[in-house]
């Protein structure tokens, strides 16, 4: 064990704060979804995954990363709104529980389907974009240039759900779907272009992800309960909590795991969240219930 | 204590399975080990998901169940490895932790109302801190490569309740654990306690105000339900002789009881059952299918063996949708005689 | 302008409308009364497309609104206030307006609209940013009405604008329908407050168990001794 107030904890710290801007990223697309359209994407890492997988093999093909990453962003778009057409709607009346199992069926496809497909070595984009230093602290560059990325894209769906019509009338569902049509407003077709959004900004996180970590068709059983710990911790549908959440987590994850082994700081994590859950279960900041 | 009123069909059936090793015997007297290892993944896993559809069938949906397999399991596993106390011992407190910690994740759901989504993830959050600690305690659980129970002697042994070598002994303890199941499940089912749970998972409020003791109930169903899933997972520690976190914990174990019960029919009482004739059969049909098949081989390579989680992905998905009662529940509904 | 023809409707099993006509013509405002439960919010759901009809003709000018998707009619010129007003209750009142002006049509003209609204009601510019929600009954229903005229429509249906709301609040919702009748909207507006809504529109329909039984100007109804006991307490 190795704790003391040095340096190295506030490396730590500072790079616990620049996980959490991608971590919020990935709560916000499935706080989005789950707010306006009441259903919880269990495969959501699962998208992002694919989103991976595809910017990886465009990036290979020739593809300059920024065209690879708009392909990313635009294929789990698709995607996402794919899995509401097909999987979600014919379940969207019927109990909650089946919501997340049919996306618990989607989970496990993807994975097997990735597998078979991509073979379950690890693949790596290859782009190293070196660190900077400061007061003796190093910090991956591409997770800065996440963090940035994270901060623009939550700062973008925020503009767009304020300032313009499609954005305020999603909005506007989440809070009362049945009266939708006297606006004109097309409710499928709202939900449809809120989980394209939704996947939209899991295709933004896979475009970052690619940059920091190795891809392999499991990895959605890695960080997935972690989002699924942060939206919740924050308050399910609550964007702002998700964001708080992300932040508080990833303290947990970073400290934890500079102190004592990696395992151990999610370990830690998810003890504050079962516990934090215990004194407050709609989550820190709990809107629906 | 209460013993059911068996129909002459069912004193039949029982009877079937309970010949069924000396069927095997006689039918595939060289692959005896292999079906005989069949039936007791089915009945030993049927046992865990009538556990969890003790909770499925009120609609707490948990998708965390792993959690309490892995209890069961490793808290076996290691106090006998390290602390040479015999399993006699180590299940009941196996059990006991599991029952505790499922206790003290009810309590704060049930009494603060969580229910539906929040429950789930809740559940969820729950079987990935326990596989995180499974796998942080690597120096004590092996880490993700999991770990055995010490032999004892030639492996069947009554002191360290090991008996995996003698399939038939297997087979006959796990048929009477799968008994037991089905006798909890039956004695719920006619119990006061179904009904108030029944009240409450259609409308708490209503069912408080006529004085069901919400928490309680839910309290009552949770700590049995994970009870017997760590029994379960206890015994499967040690049948395999082998347990990794994501053979018996996890979120992959969780939801794979949550397919099967589904699959097979959450509300009856066969249907766990029928749900892990079918899972396993599956998997082990699917299994059977790549290793034979050249083409598939040579076009998916070692990758092959994710089919059956292609194909498990995909039946959840089209059951969900199409067959929300499972396969028992459906079959039962349409020959007109719904037990809810 | 708008024309209803041995309309049928209900609920699944249950029929709510029998044989209901009625017509609306422009300029006009028409009231339907009756006691709770007669079919009144039913009638406005049907029109606006948000419950089918089983039976019957229903038009627009000419369009056939029974073939229209519920989130077309709009389009055909009809706005409708929902009963208990249905605002956004956690967006501001503007951006409530904002979904009024939701169609393509109306989004061209959303500025001039919504100073139009604001001249015509003060007390909701003062009020644009705040939530919907934390508004008086009587500024929620002003803001619901506002809401219906951002998509310029011709014709406005109103469901029980005076429902829950004090004795002193209904009067200055009526003036509201008043105000927007003489800025040449035409009205249908559905009401259990008899008294006071024939003397805000030109003829009135009754309508009981799901079915018209009397119709006639204003002045007539209120003059009726039926009414009078059965409707206004008299």
């Amino acid at each position: 064990m190795d704790c003391q107030l040095d340096i190295f904890f506030l490396e730590a710290v500072l790079n616990g704060i620049l996980l959490a801007g991608l971590l919020a990223l990935l709560a916000l697309g499935l706080n989005l979804v789950f707010g306006v359209i009441d259903v919880v994407w269990i495969c959501y890492a699962e998208l992002v995954m694919v989103g991976m997988y595809g910017i990886y093999f465009a990036y290979k093909g020739g593809a300059p990363f920024i065209l690879a990453a708009l392909f990313g962003i635009i294929l789990v778009a698709l995607a996402g709104a794919a899995l509401h057409y097909v999987v979600i709607r014919p379940v969207l009346d019927s109990e909650p529980i089946n919501q997340l199992l049919v996306t618990g069926g989607v989970l496990f496809f993807l994975q097997a389907v990735a597998t078979m497909a991509f073979g379950v070595e690890f693949k790596n984009i290859g782009i190293s974009l070196g660190s900077v230093s400061a007061f003796d602290m190093s910090f991956s560059k591409s997770r800065i240039l996440s963090f940035t990325i994270a901060l623009i894209g939550m700062l973008a769906l925020w503009l767009f759900l304020k300032k313009t019509y499609l954005g305020t009338a999603i909005r506007a569902i989440a809070q009362d779907r049945q009266i939708m049509p006297l606006m004109g407003v097309d409710s499928k077709k709202i939900y449809l272009v809120t989980s394209a959004v939704g996947g939209g900004l899991a295709g933004l996180a896979a475009s970052l992800m690619v940059l920091n970590y190795d891809i392999y068709p499991q990895i959605g059983l890695q960080f997935g309960p972690l989002i699924f710990m942060i939206c919740v911790l924050g308050g399910l549908g609550n964007m702002i909590g998700g964001f708080v959440a992300s932040f508080i987590i990833c303290q947990f994850i970073a400290v934890g795991s500079s102190c004592f082994h990696t395992e151990w700081g999610y370990a830690i994590a998810f003890l504050f969240f079962i516990i934090a859950i215990f004194f407050k279960p709609q989550g820190l900041f709990g809107a629906k219930s | 204590m209460k013993i059911p009123k068996l129909s002459g069909n069912a004193i039949l059936g029982l009877i079937a399975i309970a010949v069924l090793p000396l069927v095997v015997r006689l039918l595939f007297p060289s692959s005896e080990r292999y079906y005989l290892h069949l039936l007791i993944q089915i009945l030993l896993w049927a046992f865990i998901y009538t556990g969890w559809s003790l909770m499925g069938r009120f609609g707490l949906t948990s998708l965390g169940h792993g959690a309490f397999t892995g209890i069961g399991a490793y808290v076996t596993v290691l106090l006998w490895n390290f602390a040479d106390i015999t399993p006699w011992l180590g299940i009941p407190i196996a059990v006991l932790a599991a029952t505790i910690v499922g206790v003290l994740i009810g309590y704060p759901c049930f009494s603060l109302r969580i229910t539906g989504h929040y429950f789930g993830l809740m559940t969820l959050a729950l079987t990935e801190f326990v596989r995180l600690v499974i796998v942080g305690l690597r120096d004590y659980t092996g880490g993700s490569l999991g770990t055995q129970p010490k032999r004892y002697g030639d492996g069947v042994s009554f002191y360290a309740l090991q008996f995996e070598p003698d399939r038939i002994l297997s087979f006959y303890i796990v048929f009477a654990l799968w008994l037991l199941g089905l006798y909890v499940w039956w004695r719920v089912d006619q119990s006061m306690d179904r009904y108030a749970l029944e009240a409450a998972s259609q409308d708490e409020d209503a069912a408080a105000s006529v004085g069901v003791n919400v928490t309680k109930e839910k309290l009552k169903i949770m700590a049995l339900s994970s009870a017997m899933c760590a029994l379960g997972g206890a015994i499967f520690g040690q049948y395999q002789m082998y347990i990794g976190p994501d053979t018996i914990a996890g979120l992959g174990t969780s939801l794979n009881m949550v397919f099967a019960v589904v699959a097979g029919g959450m509300w009856v009482m066969l249907g766990p059952t029928v749900g892990a004739v079918f899972t396993q059969v599956l998997t082990e049909g699917l299994r059977v299918l790549i290793q034979s098949s050249v083409l598939l081989k040579s076009t998916l390579g070692s990758a092959a063996l994710a089919l059956d989680g292609a194909i498990y992905g995909l039946l959840l998905i089209l059951f969900i949708i199409y067959m929300p009662k499972g396969i028992l529940g459906t079959w039962l509904e349409r020959r007109g005689r719904v037990r809810k | 302008m708008l024309e209803l023809n041995g309309i049928d409707a209900g609920y699944g099993a249950f029929q709510a409308l029998f044989n209901v006509s009625l017509n609306v013509k422009a300029g006009e405002a028409i009231a339907v009364i009756g006691a709770n439960g007669a079919g009144k919010t039913t009638l406005l759901r049907v029109i606006s497309g948000l419950i089918p009809a089983t039976r019957g003709t229903m038009t627009m000018e000419g369009a056939n609104l029974r073939v229209t998707a519920p989130h077309r009619i709009i389009e055909t010129g009809i706005a409708h206030v929902p009963e208990s007003r249905r605002l956004f209750p956690r967006l501001t009142v503007e951006d409530n307006l904002r979904m009024g002006a939701f169609i393509p049509g109306a989004r061209s003209k959303y500025a001039e609209r919504l100073d139009y609204v604001y001249s015509l009601f003060p007390r909701l510019k003062e009020r644009r940013l705040q939530s919907a929600g934390t508004m008086s009954g009587g500024e929620q229903q002003m803001c619901a009405i506002g809401r219906a005229l951002m998509s310029g429509p011709k014709l406005v249906l109103l469901d029980e604008p005076s429902m829950g709301l004090a004795p002193v609040i209904v009067s200055q919702v009526f003036d509201l329908v008043r105000r927007i009748r003489s800025e040449g909207y035409t009205v249908l507006i559905v009401e259990q407050n008899v008294s006071q809504v024939l003397r805000v529109v030109d003829r009135a329909y009754l309508l009981e168990v799901g079915k018209i039984h009397a119709s006639g100007s204003a002045v007539e109804l209120a003059a009726s001794d039926e009414i009078r006991k059965a409707y206004m307490g008299i």
